[in-house]
């Protein structure tokens, strides 16, 4: 791999992979089971130049902001490539939003550029008020012939012609504006510098070698940090293939797998609980002598395996199941949030090591991972080289808030340095995260100090966010508390949000306000639903400029209320 | 002949049925599938899939966003018959 320490910016680490492997396959786009291009380093430079140098036409500078509102496809890599190497900013959004949030959280980063699938853009021009963004040039990818794009350019035929300019950056710039959160409330914009991402990249792949052998399958939103890292700088540092498959479903990760003979893949525990619900439903199909001796040899590899993977003699152990997945596979890499030990050891046991961590956006990606040797399911790893973590303000168990320091925290959060000194002090990003760490120097994550929740696809849901879904209910205030934060248990999965429903003076809720919260849960996306609601009968305490006072009021709901009390939907 | 929008709807309803093994007297047009059939969004795609065989059209995963009830799924499924 190229040793990052020599490098400034992502943009000359990236031109430089593009030259040293440039014979090599370093994209393959499928969609179901066709392929829609395959492109060596060199093929990934050439398309890219042309749009460089028809961005600088075009009056793009350094500095400059340009979001990407792209699935899974080769076009998101091509483009952000092209945006570093002419010293841009990149803003990655989640396509998975709605055309409000996108707009939103534009205006919130300000930028100037878009590059957007056609589905997204008629969305978003839908939405309307599109005056009011900063926008200046959209480029839109796929476009149908006929369609009509407004002020947008299609992407495929913007292109410039001649050598364009690479612009050089230094290690504390921004690279990127990344959005942890806050599409609904206040929006949290992490500030990532090039540094952020080269020496994240530098630890990881210390840990995680990464080679031109590497065939990696990239099935979370490149927005995320996790793939953007793990499916996108990691693997082109180290001259890997990437292979993205514009679709998330099952039957084609699958087929994936075996035609492309997969070697590693990032996910979140949801999909990996899917794939062991799959797994399992096949060995209960079994005849009882084969489950038996199915148990028997999980316990024999786990034996085997005790000190380090070896997947070589697992894959002869369990032949159909390494089979299944293509054969080739080395490694599953889950984040995003939290996986339960069980599912990581039933993986495990059938010689398919998963590579189990902790992070968070505002440290870049990764802050502990596991490094398997020996695998261990019950902890999210030790520190990665060069990232400090410590445990602030310990109890009697050693329990207390996770805070971390290292060159991959962020420099901060967009126009936002009340927040910022908030969340980084003396150099220590505090998580918000309660944890302790064992002799062995493992985190173990206990639970939130935030009031937030993780949902099993990797989202970070902040109640304020939700909020803004609920305004105009007939109470005569309300607000939403993950349920964690109001009555603390020690463990994380399957966390939960609630409503706090303060009705009018001598009223009770009525099946009226019962439906209506019903009806507006339903109409969120499932992740971001209310789980219950808690009748209140004080006035909530608050600020002067009427801010509710969380902190107050979930202890005084604490006092006064437990989970019994609340009606679960 | 070329079905209409109530036509997709009930078949989209049958094959939802079908599918989850849920009696599809249980479903209602304006019913939220995550809810009614609880499942979650791959158990979603999976749908998709079955959908595609049925209608004989390609459905790109995108189509799912946004969209939780049956009838706006049928719709978006209409659109492209």
């Amino acid at each position: 791999m190229l040793d990052l320490s020599q490098y400034a910016s992502l943009g000359e680490a990236l031109r430089d992979a593009l030259q040293r492997w440039a014979d090599h396959v370093c994209l393959i786009e499928a969609d179901r089971d066709r392929e829609n291009c395959r492109l060596t380093y060199r093929q990934f430079q050439e398309r890219a130049l042309p749009l460089v140098r028809a961005l600088q036409e075009h009056g793009f500078a350094p500095d400059e902001r340009a979001a990407i509102i792209m699935t899974n496809q080769s076009k998101w890599l091509i483009s952000a490539y092209a945006i570093f190497y002419a010293g841009g900013v990149l803003v990655p959004l989640d396509y998975k939003l709605s055309a409000q949030e996108h707009w939103a959280l534009l205006r919130h980063a300000r930028a100037s550029v878009l590059i957007t699938e056609f589905p997204f853009w008629r969305a978003l021009r839908q939405e309307g008020r599109l005056g009011e963004l900063p926008l200046r040039l959209v480029l839109v990818t796929e476009a149908p012939p006929d369609a009509d794009l407004g002020e947008a350019l299609r992407w495929e035929e913007f292109r410039g012609e001649g050598e364009p300019t690479f612009v050089p950056r230094r290690r504390e710039d921004i690279a990127c504006i990344v959005y942890s959160s806050g599409t609904g409330g206040r929006p949290k914009g992490c500030l990532l510098t090039h540094e952020n991402y080269l020496e994240q990249c530098r630890s990881l792949t210390a840990i995680y070698p990464f080679s031109p052998e590497v065939r990696y399958l990239s099935i979370l939103p490149t927005n995320h940090a996790i793939d953007f890292m793990v499916g996108f700088i990691g693997p082109f540092v180290c001259g890997a293939t990437v292979v993205h498959l514009r679709t998330l479903r099952p039957e084609y990760i699958r087929e994936a797998f075996v035609r492309y003979k997969i070697t590693h893949m990032s996910l979140v525990p949801l999909i990996l609980k899917n794939l062991e619900r799959g797994l399992r439903e096949r060995f209960a199909a079994l005849p009882a002598h084969k489950r038996v001796a199915l148990r028997a040899l999980m316990r024999l590899n786990r034996w085997l395996t005790r000190r380090r993977p070896n997947v070589r003699l697992s894959r002869r152990l369990f032949p159909d199941v390494h089979r299944a997945f293509g054969g080739h596979l080395e490694m599953l890499i889950v984040g995003g949030a939290f996986s339960e030990p069980a599912t990581l050891q039933f993986f495990y046991d059938l010689g398919i090591p998963v590579a189990n961590g902790y992070g968070l956006t505002e440290a870049c990606t990764a802050v502990t991972v596991n490094d398997l040797r020996p695998f261990r399911a019950d902890t999210v790893g030790k520190p990665l080289p060069g990232v400090e973590v410590k445990i602030l303000n310990p109890d009697a168990d050693g329990v207390g808030e996770v805070a971390v320091r290292g060159k991959n925290v962020m420099a901060g959060y967009l126009d936002d340095p009340e927040l910022t000194a908030e969340t980084i002090v003396d150099g220590w990003l505090l998580t918000g995260d309660l944890g302790w760490i064992d002799e062995a120097g493992h985190l173990h994550l206990v639970g939130r100090k935030k009031n937030m929740i993780v949902t099993e696809g990797g989202k970070n849901i902040y109640p304020e966010d939700v909020e803004t879904f609920f305004e105009g209910l007939a109470v005569k205030e309300f607000c939403i508390f993950a349920a964690n934060y109001i009555w603390p248990e020690r463990r994380l999965g399957d966390e939960q949000l609630i409503l706090v429903l303060h009705p009018f003076p001598g009223e009770e809720i009525t099946e009226a306000v019962r439906h209506d919260v019903l009806a507006r849960n339903r109409r969120l996306p499932d992740y971001k639903r209310v789980h219950g609601y808690l009748v209140w009968d004080r006035d909530f305490p608050r600020t002067a400029s009427l801010k509710i006072k969380r902190t107050i009021l979930a202890e005084e709901i604490r006092a006064r209320r437990s989970r019994a009390d609340v009606h679960w939907l | 002949m070329r079905r209409t929008v109530e036509q997709t709807i009930e078949e989209l309803l049958q094959l939802a049925a079908s599918h989850f093994r849920v009696p599809r007297e249980q479903l209602a047009p304006d019913d939220d599938f995550f809810e009614k059939l609880r499942i979650d969004s791959l158990q979603a795609l999976e749908l998709l899939t079955r959908l595609e065989h049925h209608f004989g059209i390609e459905l790109p995963d995108y189509e799912l966003q946004g969209v939780t009830s049956f009838r706006a799924l049928a719709e978006r499924i209409h659109a492209r018959l």
